[in-house]
This record gives C-alpha cells, structure tokens and sequence, in this order.
C-alpha cells in the first residue's frame, strides 16, 4: 500500500496534539455533554413546507404526553427584546444577527424551519411530543430550483460589478476560451452537531455551553438579543467536533434554547438531528459561474471576465468573494466581474471552508486549464507567464508570496513530466490517467486579540483566550509559540479557551486564529521575559549588579550572558520576589498596512488519477499539496489542514451535492448515507509539502493562514486531471461516473 | 412513545407461533435496517420478535451445493474459504453491499428482505406509495437519479437495494421459507416481486412465512464476477450493478447467467442476454447487440437515462472482467 506517503517527509516526532488524548479517549467534554442538575430536553418542531403559513398548531396531545414541561411556538413566546425593531436595526449596522427570529411569528421560509420547541423530562419523551405536533399550514408553492430560477437574481448590496481596464476584452483576444460552472449546495456536516445547554443561573444571568467558533460573537448576539450586558453572559465551548464555517453564527437553536430555559426555570438542552444539520446551521451555497479568459498567442492573459449567482435565502441576504481570484490570482490587465444573489424558499446558506475562492478557483483554475490546452501550453507554464508579482489591482507589494515555489514543488513531487500533453492518450494498467492542478487563494491578514498569560511558581505557564478550536489545532500552536518564546517544554504550557470569562479573541475562521492570538502570545512571551529579567535584577542575589541586557533568556532560565553559573529558574525567579504568580495580558490590533501591502496565502494542488474507460469510474492515485501559508508553526497541525482540506476538495469535487426535491422544497439527502464525503477508500496518498517561508511583515509568528487554502484549488486540480485523462471537461461537480461515460 | 413489545425465541417454531398471534410482530435479526426505519417512523411493528438464538447460522456446503442458514453473518458467508473458493461471485456480491461495521451485524435472510434506500421511502412528509399506499410516488417526477428503469410502474420506481441478492438470482439460489403450514422453496428470482399496483410489498413472503436458509445449487461457472458502480468507493448504493457467471470451455461459454442490480424493484435476471451467450466464442463477442437487446425494454425518468449507458458499459466491463 502506498498509504504511508500520509506521513512522509519529516515530522517533528515529539510535537503532540496537545488535545489529542482527551479526544479520542472522550475525555474531551462536548457542549451537548455538559450535564447540569435539572436539566430538560428541548425537541424541534419543523415546518413540513418550504412556503407558506401556519394556520394552526394543534398541540392537545403533545402537550399531554408523558413528561412534556412546555411547548413553545409563534403564540406563546416570551418576548425578546432583539426581536423588537428597535435593536434589531442596532444589530444590522452591527453585524449579521439572526436572520430568522425563531418563533416570532408563523411565516415559513423554508423547509425543515423550527416552528415549535417541545421541552420535556427526558430527551426520548421530547422526540415524541414532537411527532404529535399537527401543524396546519396556508401553503404556497416554493421556488427552490436554482438552474430554473436564475433570471431573477439580483446584485446584492455590495460589490456587484467590478471593472479594470476594458470589459470583454477576452471577447477580441487571440485566443479564447468560455464556459459556465455549477457547483452544488453542500453541507458542512461535521461530525459534531450543534448543541446548546442554556443555563439562567439568575434572571439576567446566562451560562450557554454552546457549539460555536466565537464564544465572544455567540455572547454578543445573546447580549443583544436578551438586552442583557454581555459581562452576564457566559458562553462555554471547550472542545468543538469540526465545523468547517457552520458554527461560524448564532443560529436560531442557541436562542430558542435559552427562550425555553427562562420560561420554564430550568436548564434545557438542545442538540440538532443530522437532518436539522441541513436545514439550519447553513451550507456552501449553489453557485452557477460564467468565465471568459482571453490571451495572446505566447499566453499572456488579455482579458478575464468572470460572472457569478448564489443562492440567499428569502429572508436574509448572504453573499460571498465567488469572483475575486479572478480579480488578483493571475496578472490580467483587463478584468471585469458580477456578482449576484438569488433568493429562494431556502434556509440561509453560511460560509464553507475556503468560502467564496473555493467556488470561484473551481471555475477559473478550470478556465485556465481550458485555455492552456487551446495555447497548446503547460498549465504551470501558463501561470508562470501570467505570475502576479504585485497585486494586479492595486499594485501593492505582497507581504509575502512564494507560489512560484508552490508549483515547482508540487511538479516535481506529483511527477508532472509524467503528464500526457494530449489528453487520453496516457494508460497505466488499461486505466486512462490524468494529471491535474489548481491553485488556492486566501485572503490572509491578522485581526485584533488579546490573551492573558500567567506564570506560575509551579513552573506551569498558563495562557487564555476566548477563542475556540473547531479542529485545526489552535490550542497546539499557541503551545507550540510559547514553548519556543519561553524556552519551556510543552508540557509546563496550557492554552486555554472556549469560554467569554477569558480575554476577548476572534472568531475562528478565515484562517486567522494563529496570526492574531499567536501575536498576542508572542507579546505575552516578550513582556514575561521582560519581568523575569527585571524580577531577577530586583530579587535574586547575585543579580542586582547586571543590566537587562547583560542576560539570557532561555531553558526555562534566565542567565549572565558572560558568566552562565549565574543561572536561575522562571520558577525560582517568582519564588524569591515574593509572589504567587506573574500576570501578562497583552492585546494585538488588527493589521494596519492594508494601504502598503497586499495579503494572501496560496496554495498549489497536484493531483494523478485514473480514470475508467469504460464505466467512467475515478480512483484518485495521488495529490500533492503544497502550501505557501508563512512560517509552519505546527506541522503536526498543519499537516493535518492540508490533508482534511484536500480530503473536503475531494468531496467537492467528487461527492457532496445536498438535494432537493422541489416540488416540496424539501431536502431529500439529509442524512450521512445519502450526503456522500469521501470515505477511506476514496482518498489516495497526500503528500504534503510546505513552503514554510515566514511572512514577517502580518505577524510576529511568521504564519499567514492555512485553513482555507488548504481545500481552496483542490476540486479544479481533480476536474482538470479528469480532463486530462480523458478529453471531458467536468464542469457541473460533482465528478460521479455518470458524467464521463 | 411508540412502544412496542420485544420477546426473544430459541426455536422456529416458537417464532412462527409468535408471528400467528400477533399479525402486528416484525422478525428483528441484525436489525441494520429495521431499527432504522423504526427511529425514522417508516415502520411501527407492534412487537419485534428476537430470532438471533435460533439455529440458523449454519454453513454448509454438500455436493448439491450450498446452504447458508438465515441468520449467518454476510461478514461469516464472506469469508468462509469453501464459499470463496466455490461461490466467488456471491462473496464479491457480499462484499460489494454496505460497510464492513453492517456486514458485521447484517444476516443473510436480513440481506434479502432490506427494504428500498429510496429517499421517498424514508422521509415521512412526503408522498410514497410503498410506505403509505395511495399517497403517490415522490420520485416518478421528484429526483429519481437512483430509480429503477426495468420493471417499474407508475405506482413506485424504486430499487431494490441488496447486492447479494443481485448473485443469487444469478446463482438460480432457493429460499427455504417455513410457516405453520410446513416448509416451502421460492425460486430466488420468484422470491422479489416488481411493484405493480402493490408496491408496499417488496416480495412473495406469506403473513406468517420465516426464512430459514437460502440454498445454492452447485454450478461449474469457472468465470464469475460482480461489478457494482457506484458514486463512492465504499458504502454507496449502486448506480448499476452486474453479476456474471460463466461456464467456459476452451474459448466457448458453455452457459452463462446474467443478473443487473440498481436497475428494478427486483435484482434483474437477464435470461435473453444468457442465451444469447450461450455457445459464443470469448473472443467474439458483440456487445452491442447483446447490451441494446438487454436495454430495449428499459424506461427512464429525469435524472436517470445515465443508467442505460451505464448499464450497458457496466455489463460489457463485468463479462470482460469474469473472461479475464
């Protein structure tokens, strides 16, 4: 087997997922798993429409079940201050708020809405009062299909249009190419699902353990939804089971729960079915994409004009960044982009990894693969030419960018010499074989945090931020910084986080947790090696004489540079000052320079794979990830990025569709069986290979971001491979065997 | 609640008199499917009757061929050394269905009796005339990529989903059924039944009827293989599936069966395309003639014309893959 390329290449062997062991040991407490003294079961009631109104809940034999405390539904929900419009038009200029007020009134937006919550003693007494709900509705027909409704989509507040130079340049270009895309609706389904247990421990006191990647952002909402301050509200999320950007808003279950719970003095608990994973916490929206690339003869890239529609739900607008690489990824001197949003009878779609580029590489990387064929060019040839050195827009400088190293890196791993110039003209053991690649794009920056750090005279040094880790290993990089910062091992550093009591840090996605806490760690470390060396000079005898910079700092010591007999522990430092710890807290700003420097991380995706002649079936033989994501701070974690990424680009690719029957406009895959991912066997050796070149200039760590640019190019690199072995371009994913036969 | 009651039997007897006083009992075995469908409300048995402990576990193989109890493993059938090495079309077949986890827990009677993975089936809001009859067919004009293009009607376009089953009607397999009335044998190709106007029954078990084995005849088919096309590499139902066995000799077959999965209400036994191979040469076979016969009945919905193309690739692949 070939499966052990997985970890090849080297790995640091005594870097450790710092909460790895709890995890897969279940010690590891999930929001749904805090048990509290009283607690109750809260149910959904879901709208069985996708359009329309209630008419009438008839609730007698549910409410008469056994164990069943309350029912709560449009009629008899307690007021909520948010709902009012008042603060509801605060929390617009604010931020995105609850789109749909749960239980505000009967309005169906869309199918498998929660129209009613059923609380009882028991979570299996729950599940049925809730089937005994009959709902009568004033149905109206919804418009759910996407390919038939495109007509009527609108462009959003923002950034519909975009324009350098001529538009439809491509149009008089020497060579040209054109073509649309569409790519499916697909669900995040981590393995998680959201949870909420919302606890008033006083009447304008709340503690929510809640699923979430922003305790901060979940507080706020709460805050503003309950009119409380937001020093009254707790919210807990130590551990999350992925996300992927479904967790990246308060969704209407957390409200609901805290709604039940002040209404029936007690603690309710909340978890959504797999089935409500598709109907409420959002999903990468459909997408349908038009692109024209134009270039001279030689290759050089004349003109791009790249046109975008998702879909928004019917009550509220979302949109995302579908056209921007093909406004920066490649030097292009004229470029025009639209974008537009369509509303349907759907829940509201959310951010999915690599959210907006993901969509719109599939369509440009696939583009310029189509063009290089028609120049009779390399693609990686054809990126070369059109390399951006600075930004094509506003020809800043980047802060860093080496996917020139990206594309050397992966040609060589994957074996691009290997690759048929002709596409199906290459066979391994009766198999058409293919290469393929893509690049990834991802807005990389650096937000504002703070983190608190505290040096025990144990000798354990303790960090806190109120972020969360949804998976990709935040609580081991902060380890990872701190241990080098502090000269200490990983096993004397904590990093704490998942709860608003901590100093405020951001919301985990976009690739920016690392970059921004990791700049408040590296400030911490800094100002603690401060303190010691100054505690040293004032405590500790033999000392008083030295200067601060007449010392070392490393091993957990601080030292005489010219004398190192001179020598005393961090720990015996406080010890001798007489007291019980050393506090640091210290704030980072977000990135300033936006006006000096362009900001991105990249990535470069290789795939090989085989196609069947005959019955069209792809098995994948190989990718090779490359990423340019600044300095490694992690790699244990990091690698582990880079292969879910391209594991989720193979499921975009290959797999995932969410579907809808739209006569009901009613999911009809909502579950794991039908909702394909990749399983084991689908997936074929990752290498993984990093630039590992610090940015200096985003952040003191030297990181960029790698989240997102770890799937983002992974699906165009899989269509452009399928292409490659057998001369059929795949426009409309996912790639099933239906498609190539 | 929907309660229920659940009682445990040792001996088929005792199983089949449970059955007849309670018309409302459900058999549970592995349970992989019915637990299911019971958490989705698809089906509301009164009482599950345990048949586990009875003994129908047995694997034997005698030179009329073999028998395989109801309750063996698929996982214990799979990977019994005498089954591969005489039967390796359905061990393939076996091994083509589900994961490793269901094959685990799934028995052989269970296998055959699962019902269809259409998505209308299970989802209660909507319409579906083989959960509630005479509430229409979600899928004649919903999403029916998965449907069936053989056999349908107008009342229901499912599949049916089991792989193994595909074998043995390929495999002229025999279930052995038992009720109070004695014992009685079904051809296997007889045991599935196409929808008509009664989709809600899947097969030709009696009220009352328990399976207790499925019988193999023994068969000199030295070219046998199974090849199922599906979206994903694992735990993924069949787009199509084939299951070819063939008696070769020299470069003649000799005799040959035939059977296609994914494609109708029943694994479908391709009788016509068996005599038609029937005394060819291996080096001289037209598969266009053979799959455009086997296709001309076919009927197709929206989302799934792919499946005769597919099906007719899928066939020519799977006798090229048993020749070789």
């Amino acid at each position: 087997m070939d499966k052990n390329y997985f970890f090849e290449d080297t790995i640091t062997a005594d870097e450790k997922r710092v909460d790895g062991v709890a995890k897969v040991t279940g010690a590891a407490t999930f929001s749904a798993e805090h048990t509290i003294p009283g607690l109750t079961y809260a149910v959904f009631v879901c709208s069985t429409i996708a359009r329309g109104t209630i008419k009438n809940m008839v609730l007698a034999k549910a409410k008469n079940a056994p164990g069943v405390i309350d029912i709560i539904y449009y009629l008899n929900c307690p007021v909520v201050p948010g709902y009012t419009s008042e603060i509801k038009e605060k929390n617009q200029r604010e931020r995105v708020l609850n789109g749909l007020n749960v239980f505000a009134d009967n309005i169906v937006y869309s199918n498998g809405q929660p129209i009613a919550l059923v609380i009882a003693d028991t979570w299996e007494r729950a599940v049925y009062a809730a089937s005994l709900v009959k709902v009568e509705y004033i149905e109206e027909k919804p418009e759910t299909d996407f390919d038939n409704l495109m007509q009527k989509a609108e462009a959003p507040g923002w950034g519909g249009t975009y324009k350098r130079g001529d538009e439809d340049a491509y149009k008089k270009a020497e060579v040209m190419i054109e073509n649309e895309y569409s790519i499916p609706a697909e669900t995040h389904n981590p393995i998680e699902p959201h949870a909420t247990v919302a606890v008033w421990e006083k009447n304008d006191k709340l503690v929510v353990y809640d699923k979430t990647q922003g305790p901060k952002s979940t507080q706020g909402d709460l805050a503003l939804l309950f009119g409380l301050k937001r020093e009254n509200i707790q919210v807990i999320t130590e551990f999350v089971g992925g996300a992927f950007g479904c967790a990246l808003r308060t969704w209407p279950h957390t409200p609901a729960a805290c709604i039940a719970a002040k209404k029936i003095g007690r603690p309710v608990k909340l978890v959504l079915t797999r089935e409500q994973m598709f109907t409420m916490v959002g999903y990468r929206p459909i997408s349908w994409q038009k692109i024209g690339i134009g270039a001279s003869r030689d290759g050089k890239l004349t003109g791009i004009t790249h046109h975008a529609i998702s879909n928004t739900s019917r009550y509220e607008q979302f949109s995302e960044s579908i056209v921007d690489p093909s406004q920066n990824l490649h030097d292009c001197p004229n470029v025009n982009t639209s974008y537009k949003t369509l509303a349907l009878d759907i829940n509201t779609p959310i951010w999915m990894r690599g959210p907006g580029p993901a969509t719109g590489c599939f369509a440009l990387e696939s583009a310029l693969d189509e063009l290089a064929y028609k120049l009779n060019m390399d693609p990686i040839e054809l990126r070369l030419k059109n390399y951006a050195e600075v930004h094509p827009q506003n020809k800043l400088p980047w802060t860093s960018k080496h996917l020139k190293e990206c594309y050397e890196l992966g040609r060589e791993k994957i074996g691009w010499h290997n690759r048929p110039s002709v596409p199906g003209t290459l066979k391994e053991n009766g198999m058409l074989t293919g290469y393929g690649m893509g690049v990834g794009v991802f807005w990389a920056g650096r937000s504002s945090a703070t983190a608190r750090g505290t040096l025990y005279a144990d000798g354990m040094f303790v960090l806190q931020s109120a972020i969360s880790d949804m998976g990709p290993g935040t609580t081991t990089a902060m380890v990872s910084i701190a241990a080098e910062q502090m000269g200490l091992p990983p096993d004397k550093i904590r990093f704490e986080l998942g709860n608003t009591d901590f100093p405020t840090g951001p919301t985990q996605g976009g690739s920016g947790s690392t970059t921004a806490v990791g700049t408040a760690v590296t400030l911490i470390c800094e100002a603690m090696q401060v303190s010691l060396k100054e505690m040293a000079i004032e405590s500790v005898p033999g000392f008083k004489n030295y200067k601060p910079e007449e010392l070392d700092y490393k091993n957990g010591k601080v030292s005489a540079k010219t004398n190192s007999s001179t020598s005393i522990s961090y720990t015996d430092i406080i010890k001798q000052s007489g007291k019980p710890e050393l506090q640091v807290s210290k704030s980072t700003e977000s990135f300033a320079q936006r006006d000096k420097y362009a900001m991105n991380s990249f990535s470069a995706h290789f795939v090989k794979l085989h196609v069947h002649p005959v019955t069209g079936v792809i098995t994948l033989k190989k990718i090779v990830a490359v990423a340019d994501c600044g300095r490694v701070i992690s790699e244990t974690t990091a690698r582990s990025q880079m292969v879910g990424g391209a594991v989720g680009g193979i499921g975009m690719a290959m797999h995932e569709e969410t579907l809808m029957d739209h006569h009901s406009g009613r999911y009809i895959n909502a579950n794991l069986a039908d909702y394909h991912v990749p399983v084991n066997a689908d997936i074929p050796a990752i290498d993984v290979l990093f630039v590992n070149k610090p940015d200096n200039i985003i952040s003191p760590t030297g990181a960029k971001g790698i989240g997102e640019i770890a799937l983002v190019g992974v699906a165009p690199a899989v269509a452009n491979a399928v292409y490659n072995a057998t001369g059929k371009r795949i426009t409309r994913l996912p790639i099933t065997p239906d498609k190539l036969i | 609640m929907i309660n229920f009651e659940y009682s445990r039997t040792s001996s088929v007897k005792a199983a089949l008199d449970v059955l007849a006083k309670n018309p409302g009992a459900s058999f549970i075995a592995g349970g992989t499917n019915l637990v299911d469908l019971m958490k989705k409300g698809v089906a509301t048995p009164q009482r599950l009757v345990d048949i586990n402990n009875l003994p129908l576990k047995q694997i034997s193989i005698d030179a009329k061929g073999l028998t395989i109890g109801a309750l063996a493993l698929n996982s214990d059938v799979a990977e019994n050394e005498k089954v591969k090495k005489n039967y390796p079309l359905l061990v393939q077949a076996i091994n083509a269905g589900a994961s490793a986890q269901l094959r685990n827990m799934a028995t052989i009677g269970g296998n055959i009796m699962q019902r269809t993975r259409c998505t209308y089936f299970y989802d209660t809001t909507l319409p579906c005339n083989k959960r509630k009859p005479g509430s229409g067919c979600g899928a004649l004009k919903g999403y029916n990529r998965m449907h069936a293009i053989f056999g349908a009607s107008d009342k229901c376009i499912a599949v049916q989903p089991s792989d193994m089953s595909v074998a043995l009607a390929a495999l002229d397999a025999t279930v052995m059924v038992s009720s109070s009335k004695g014992e009685r044998k079904i051809p296997f190709t007889d045991f599935h039944r196409l929808p008509g106007d009664i989709p809600e029954k899947d097969n030709n078990l009696q009220p009352g009827e328990l399976i207790t084995a499925i019988h193999v005849p023994v068969n000199s088919f030295n070219k046998n293989h199974y090849l199922k096309i599906r979206d994903r590499a694992s735990y993924a139902f069949a787009l199509v599936s084939v299951a070819v066995a063939l008696k070769v000799n020299g470069n003649i077959i000799q005799s040959a069966r035939l059977a296609m999965g994914g494609v109708a209400h029943k694994p479908w036994r391709l009788k016509q395309a068996e005599e038609m191979l029937t005394g060819s040469a291996i080096h001289d076979l037209s598969f266009a003639k053979l799959t455009d016969n086997i296709m001309q009945d076919a009927k197709t919905y929206e989302h799934n014309a792919f499946k005769i193309k597919l099906g007719k690739a899928a066939i020519a692949e799977a006798i090229n893959k048993a020749l070789q």
